[in-house]
């Protein structure tokens, strides 16, 4: 599929002609929206996109809203909040759902992360649309660590000095990088200045980049669970009603289970130490990031040894570091022609391995780095590395796919087919046709 | 199918390689604090539907001022607020009242003192955190707006996923339930206590904290007949530490279910609509 081959939009009113003539955005709208061919095999899987789209939009929306109310001033900044939970109107629905927003982009941007990696999104002509979306992955990043200071109780304070502390392990530069994120020796009032300013500026460029990422997926064209490419028309679907109904449900059941967390466990996914006020002389017994952040931060205290001229906090610093800029590379390291995992059943195999390693790391970011912790987030650490660097490589080489369909619909005819339970009825249905 | 379970199956294996590390924790770390977990109690405002029973936070509302109060501040805390405990506007303001509140400066530059107002808030009763060590004996007591959100012992595996489900949010005031309650117990062997501190196995930082023992049995009057016990106290005390921690949670669980009620209408009717726009592309080719 080749994206927008030939447009087919007629506007019908005057004014529709008009706007087509100077400045044709319900064209562009029209054909990214409505007609834009779609796969007909996606499942569900494949809804995290406007999953993710609607989460920037609430996460913006709400974050305009408490920054009216917030004082980015670390004297101020923790009554601010709390001002914010107990006399703002819905002050407190705000700030919970902005906060574990911020988890449910997370768990959205991970479904959909991992659905790439099964189903081989990321190959030719795919690079682009791949590491734009590592990109994004970034910038959420340091969005959500940034978000994660501005309330200034003892976990944004204590974290942001951890993590801050992990660039002045970078030789010869590394305390100058430190002191320019932080605007001082010590994390204080110039650190949490600055990071406001850039909490509220990241998300808008996360949203520029996002526009990137859809203009390249329009270009490619969705991949499916197939990986076979869109050959014939009748291998796809228009975009509206077929996608959006389906993204449109999907979101509702993502609302249900984020509705949940925000009105029931607000404060599940969050730290009981962060409403303590942040106090410089008081180190908390554990300094423990964000859930998301926990399979990095495993990593990162696993090297607890020098390794020649490396000492044993750089080490962790790059192999923590690193293991982003792996995905960066996913596109090149994996070798083998077969996109999707279906067909490839070693792959999918060190797959699973894989997302039990990443789900087991965050575990162990959790605990202290004492006993048998590091070991075990060693060996973690040592499986994803190799997943990518070894495994990724040498599988595309060495395993027999099974055999590919020869198109999407014959695909999707041979699952019918093979499901007994399809109603005999729904199959011998008239309005067949191609 | 198949690839959830094969899913599952891994995980399964991270699992069973996580067992025998949990077992070295407990040798590698010989004092985990706080030694004891807190009793988990059956809360009013426990679940979906609890409120909190505002008979009890009146209670405990008498034991922080009478008890807590010499120590412990509640600076978030306006009177005008405890409206929410079941007082009239006129009970607010003769409660205000009963406090001297420092104001000013007047026209002469001078602070001075007046009856409290339903717009103040509850006075601190040190004038600054040094002032606090100062009299407790180097460790300032914490102020108790947010305590109840501030406090909560560790879950650990399998525990913490279960919570998702039966809704546990209340480790806080059974945090504080645990730590009232938990005193005049002889310490194991092996751990000393400080000279001015007192063992609790509760407390969350160390084995023993700074605070002498609370309560007393008979200590505050209840005029509603409830057992005048350190256990009810504590209780009771604790209730009302969760409303000044959450003050909104009743409406919070409110709103929520009517949330929860249109996302299911909605949901069933997006997918009968999705199921209706796709059922020709299914078969069709």
């Amino acid at each position: 599929m080749s994206g927008f081959q030939h447009s087919t939009y007629t506007p019908k009113s005057g004014i529709g002609r008009w706007f087509d003539q100077r400045m044709p955005l319900p064209r562009l709208v029209y054909d990214s929206f409505v007609a834009y061919p779609v796969p007909r095999n996606l499942n569900y899987a494949y809804t995290f996109g406007g999953i993710l789209s609607m989460m920037l939009a609430i996460q913006i929306l709400t974050g305009i809203v408490l920054a009216m109310h917030y004082a980015a001033n670390s004297g101020l900044a923790f009554d601010s909040v709390e001002h914010i939970m107990r006399d703002v109107n819905f002050g407190w629905l705000l700030r919970y759902i902005h906060a574990n927003g911020a988890s449910f982009f997370f768990i959205a941007v991970y479904v959909h992360i991992f659905r790439g990696l099964y189903y081989g999104s990321y190959k030719a002509p795919r690079e682009l649309l791949w590491i734009l979306g590592c990109i994004i992955y970034l910038l959420m990043m340091a969005t959500a660590f940034m978000g994660y200071v501005l309330p200034w109780g003892q976990m944004s304070f204590w974290g942001a000095t951890v993590i801050t502390g992990f660039f002045s392990a970078i030789p010869l530069v590394g305390n100058w990088i430190q002191q320019l994120l932080i605007g001082g020796f010590a994390v204080g009032d110039p650190t949490l200045n600055r990071f406001f300013s850039l909490h509220y500026l990241l998300p808008f460029m996360i949203a520029g980049v996002v526009v990137l990422h859809v203009w390249a997926l329009h270009v490619a064209g969705q991949t499916n669970p197939t990986g076979v490419d869109v050959k014939t028309k009748g291998d796809t679907v228009p975009f509206s009603p077929h996608a959006t109904m389906k993204d449109g449900f999907a979101m509702v059941v993502f609302l249900f289970f984020f509705a949940y967390v925000v009105f029931y466990i607000p404060d599940y996914l969050g730290h009981a130490d962060n409403y303590v006020q942040a106090n410089p002389l008081k180190t908390p017994s554990e300094i423990v990031p964000e859930w998301y952040f926990l399979p990095f931060y495993a990593m990162l205290r696993a090297i607890t040894f020098n390794i020649g001229p490396i000492n044993s906090k750089l080490g962790g610093v790059l192999v923590m570091f690193g293991s982003i800029v792996l995905l960066f590379l996913v596109p090149w390291l994996d070798t083998s022609k077969v996109r999707s995992a279906v067909y490839r059943p070693w792959y999918k195999l060190f797959f699973w391995i894989f997302l039990a390693d990443v789900v087991m790391l965050g575990w162990l970011g959790s605990k202290p780095p004492q006993g048998v912790y590091p070991t075990l987030a060693l060996i973690g650490a040592i499986f994803y590395y190799a997943f990518f660097l070894i495994i990724m490589p040498v599988l595309g080489l060495i395993e027999t796919p099974r055999k590919l369909p020869s198109s999407i619909t014959e695909a999707v005819l041979q699952k019918k087919a093979g499901g007994s339970l399809a109603p005999a009825g729904a199959t011998a249905a008239p309005e067949t046709r191609s | 199918m198949k690839k959830v379970l094969k899913g599952l199956a891994a995980l399964g294996v991270a699992a069973a390689l996580a067992v025998p590390a949990m077992a070295q924790e407990n040798a590698a770390e010989p004092m985990h604090f706080p030694i004891k977990e807190p009793p988990q109690l059956h809360w009013s405002f426990s679940g979906p539907f609890g409120t909190f029973d505002k008979e009890q936070l009146q209670r405990g509302l008498k034991v922080y001022k009478e008890v807590c109060s010499a120590c412990h501040s509640l600076n978030r805390v306006a009177f005008r607020n405890l409206e929410a405990l079941g007082y009239s506007e006129a009970q607010v303001k003769a409660f205000a009242s009963q406090y001297q509140i420092q104001d000013g400066p007047n026209d002469d530059g001078k602070m001075f003192e007046r009856p409290g107002k339903p717009s103040d808030y509850f006075p601190a009763p040190f004038p600054n955190a040094e002032a606090a060590a100062a009299a407790n004996g180097g460790a300032a007591p914490p102020d108790l707006s947010l305590i109840a959100k501030a406090r909560a012992v560790e879950r650990g595996f399998p525990q913490f996923i279960f919570d998702i489900f039966t809704q546990y949010t209340t480790a806080g005031p059974d945090y504080v339930h645990a730590l009232l309650t938990g005193f005049h117990q002889t310490p194991p062997k092996g751990v000393t206590i400080p000279s001015g501190t007192y063992y609790n196995p509760y407390f969350i930082s160390a084995a023993s904290t700074h605070m002498p023992p609370p309560l007393s049995d008979g200590q505050v009057k209840y005029d509603d007949g409830s057992p005048q016990t350190v256990n009810q106290y504590a209780t009771d005390v604790a209730a009302f530490l969760m409303w000044a921690a959450d003050p909104h949670m009743e409406v919070r669980k409110e709103i929520g279910f009517r949330v929860m009620i249109f996302l299911l209408i909605f949901g069933v009717l997006v997918y009968l609509t999705k199921r209706k726009v796709w059922h020709e592309v299914a078969h069709s080719h």
